[in-house]
């Protein structure tokens, strides 16, 4: 599949890449958005790319373990978190969401401490593979490696949201294009859609799940397709669009925010980087297909839309240069922090404490 | 069916080559697929990528797509489908990435492979292999990490085989593929990259015999799997002490090698089983309270007198 015949359906959303593209200045106005907002937006975009490639390039001179590249998908992360209301709603992220992350507030010093596993790593004190968001206060789930297995989760989550007559609060729960072929997706979709639960399924469809081909995980022409069966609606909106991607995921937010029950959203976008570090990507794809998608970059269409909409080159610069600086304190900072001790290692197997009244424990 | 070693006259060595233990189990299923064509291969990323850990890379080239199945994420899928598929005749041989993933499956493993053949009468056969790795010590944090092979030896109508070395690796998948049960083979995700002479062509090995690593009239060390390595290196040590300790390999778990455990047991009288997984009801507590049961009064006996 090439990248500019985007497959669609139909009573599809219509797909606006190009549109997108053509169009300047005005469209962000549309949609609610200021001009700093789409500012801001791109700020996190190039902050993913930047972490994610320090990540990569750490792993290979051997200062970290592990990494699991971003790149390509900036646009869709970042703009289907913009919808997200932090401290209200709940979000399920996947292994690859790095920059949902940092729309909900997370650092670059948070990142380096969970990819370095350092004892001060905030969301599992070293105990996890990267990416394994977990913050409480932030509302996000911690979340699970094996694909797929927090839909249900995210469904309990609504439940409780309801329960609890939290009834403007919805439940965004992230996953790759392969995360809806296991069985969980679908039992927790239909549970979702029977029960009315605010439930946003936001899946962001790279083409390929490690090796395995988007036509070889799904005989449907799109993951947006799937929503049918559960009679929720389904949008796709062009994933390497910043502003397309809030925009269709706001779509499906508005529908469960307004009590009619869970929707899903697909956003289809690309991975540059081979799955993880530990992959060897020439075993089943093309340079030249990298490369066809790469012609589309979020990144890049994030700042030719800024400089569009009256930024200026140098305002752009300030933003790179500072992000840099972050980044390497960050790395520095991290990587000077202790290891988790040995003796720490058996913590936590179970709930220790006495409850308070209040369900705290001591 | 019972299998045999390749008949071999008397003191002739079988020519070896020097592999990984990953291309051990690559080299079983090659040959078992050029013997049989009802053995088929599938699972994730298991085609063009050949698996996670590279044992089936080549075998799309060799064998085509309709052998060499890439499956969308569905573990009970690839569990199930290859239960359907055995119950008609064929024999695959599937993979889920890690032993971790099994939860997700553990229905089609436990009520259906295991226990279709008792259900119906015997009627049925599921001659199936069911390959995953385990084990941590690769930094791959809990939910790629685990031991379960407790869970499996629990269920009655399943084999379970964990080899330690590149020849028993080729030696116990050939096997396996040739067993008319529903086999768990667990690998050790540690144990790929290490490296042994390996015989070239066709190798078998029966399931449920153990193999002597070392011998020794000291101590008997149990064990299995990756543990084996440091078994000889322990025992190893414990030679410049001047203790020989004897290394058992278990190899199969199921069925059980008792005859070999109770026999260096009556040579040795101390036992020590070592083995990668929580202790609490482990595999382990199994092989000490057979010793006890069916050893113990003879040792003491022997001991006393
Ligand atoms: C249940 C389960 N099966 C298999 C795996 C191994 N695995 C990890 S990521 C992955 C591909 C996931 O693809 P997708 O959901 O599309 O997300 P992407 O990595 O492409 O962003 C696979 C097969 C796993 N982690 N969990």
């Amino acid at each position: 599949m090439t990248p500019m015949a985007v497959r669609t359906r139909e009573g599809s959303t219509p797909d606006n890449a190009n549109e997108v593209a053509r169009s300047s200045g005005p469209r962000h106005d549309a949609l609610g958005l200021s001009l700093d907002d789409v500012k801001r937006m791109y700020r996190l975009m190039l902050m993913t790319r930047l972490v994610s490639e320090r990540i990569l390039q750490l792993n290979r001179m051997g200062r970290t373990p592990f990494g699991a590249g971003t790149d390509g998908h900036e646009a869709a992360q970042i703009g289907a978190a913009w919808c997200i209301r932090p401290g209200k709603d709940w979000t399920v992220p996947y292994y690859r969401d790095m920059g949902v992350s940092f729309v909900l507030g997370f650092t670059a010093l948070d990142e380096f401490r969970a990819v370095l596993g350092k004892a001060t790593d905030t969301n599992s004190a070293g105990r996890a593979m990267l990416n394994m968001f977990s913050s409480p206060e932030r509302r996000v789930l911690s979340r699970s490696v094996l694909v797929g297995t927090e839909f249900p989760h995210a469904v309990g989550l609504a439940l409780a949201l309801r329960n609890r007559k939290e009834d403007k609060c919805v439940v965004f729960a992230f996953g790759g294009e392969a995360s809806t072929s296991p069985g969980d997706f679908h039992e927790a979709a239909n549970f979702a859609s029977i029960h009315k639960l605010p439930v946003v399924f936001v899946i962001e469809n790279n083409l390929l799940a490690i090796s395995t081909r988007f036509e070889k995980q799904m005989a449907v022409a799109n993951v947006a397709d799937r929503a049918a069966a559960y009679a929720m609606p389904g949008h796709i909106a062009d994933g390497m669009d910043v502003l397309d991607s809030y925009e269709k995921t706001r779509l499906a937010a508005d529908h469960a925010r307004a009590g009619k029950g869970p929707a899903l959203v697909e956003l289809k976008c690309y991975r540059y980087q081979p799955h993880t570090s530990d992959d060897d990507d020439s075993r089943y794809r093309t340079k030249q297909e990298v490369e066809e998608w790469k012609a589309r970059d979020p990144v890049k269409r994030g700042r030719e839309y800024l400089l569009g909409a009256g930024a200026s080159e140098p305002d752009l610069e300030a933003i790179r240069v500072e992000l840099a600086n972050e980044i390497e304190k960050a790395i520095a900072q991290a990587e000077s922090e202790p290891d988790p001790r040995p003796e720490d290692a058996l913590t936590h197997v179970y709930a220790e404490g006495t409850p308070r009244p209040d369900g705290t424990r001591a | 069916m019972s299998v045999q070693p390749a008949v071999r006259a008397e003191g002739e060595k079988p020519a070896t080559r020097e592999m990984f233990y990953a291309e051990a189990l690559g080299d079983a299923l090659r040959l078992e697929m050029r013997r049989d064509p009802n053995v088929l291969v599938f699972g994730e990323d298991i085609a063009q990528h050949g698996g996670a850990f590279g044992v089936t890379k080549g075998l799309l080239d060799e064998f085509g797509p309709k052998r060499i199945r890439n499956t969308p994420i569905s573990e009970i899928g690839i569990v199930g489908a290859a239960v359907g598929a055995a119950l008609t005749g064929l024999r695959p041989v599937v993979e889920l990435m890690y032993v971790d993933f099994a939860g997700l499956a553990m229905d089609q493993v436990v009520n259906q492979a295991a226990q279709n053949r008792f259900m119906f009468g015997g009627q049925a056969r599921v001659p199936m292999v069911l390959r995953t790795q385990g084990g941590s010590g690769r930094g791959n944090a809990a939910q790629h990490s685990k031991s379960l092979e407790a869970w499996f030896a629990h269920v009655a109508g399943l084999k379970l085989v964990m080899p330690a070395t590149p020849a028993d690796a080729k030696g116990l998948l050939a096997s396996a593929i040739r067993d008319d049960n529903p086999v768990i083979f667990l690998e050790h995700k540690l144990l790929y990259r290490t490296k042994g002479d390996v015989p070239v062509g066709e190798h078998l090995l029966p399931l449920g015999t153990a193999d002597v690593k070392r011998q020794g009239r000291d101590l008997t060390i149990v064990t299995w799997s990756r543990e084996v390595v440091f078994a000889l290196e322990a025992a190893d040590n414990l030679a410049a002490e001047g203790i020989e300790a004897e290394v058992l390999d278990l190899r199969t778990l199921v069925p059980l090698d008792k005859e070999t455990i109770l026999a260096s047991i009556r040579k040795t009288h101390r036992a020590l089983v070592v083995h990668e997984a929580i202790k609490r009801a482990g595999y382990g507590a199994e092989i000490v309270s057979l010793i006890v049961e069916e050893a113990f009064d003879r040792a003491a006996k022997e001991l006393a007198s």
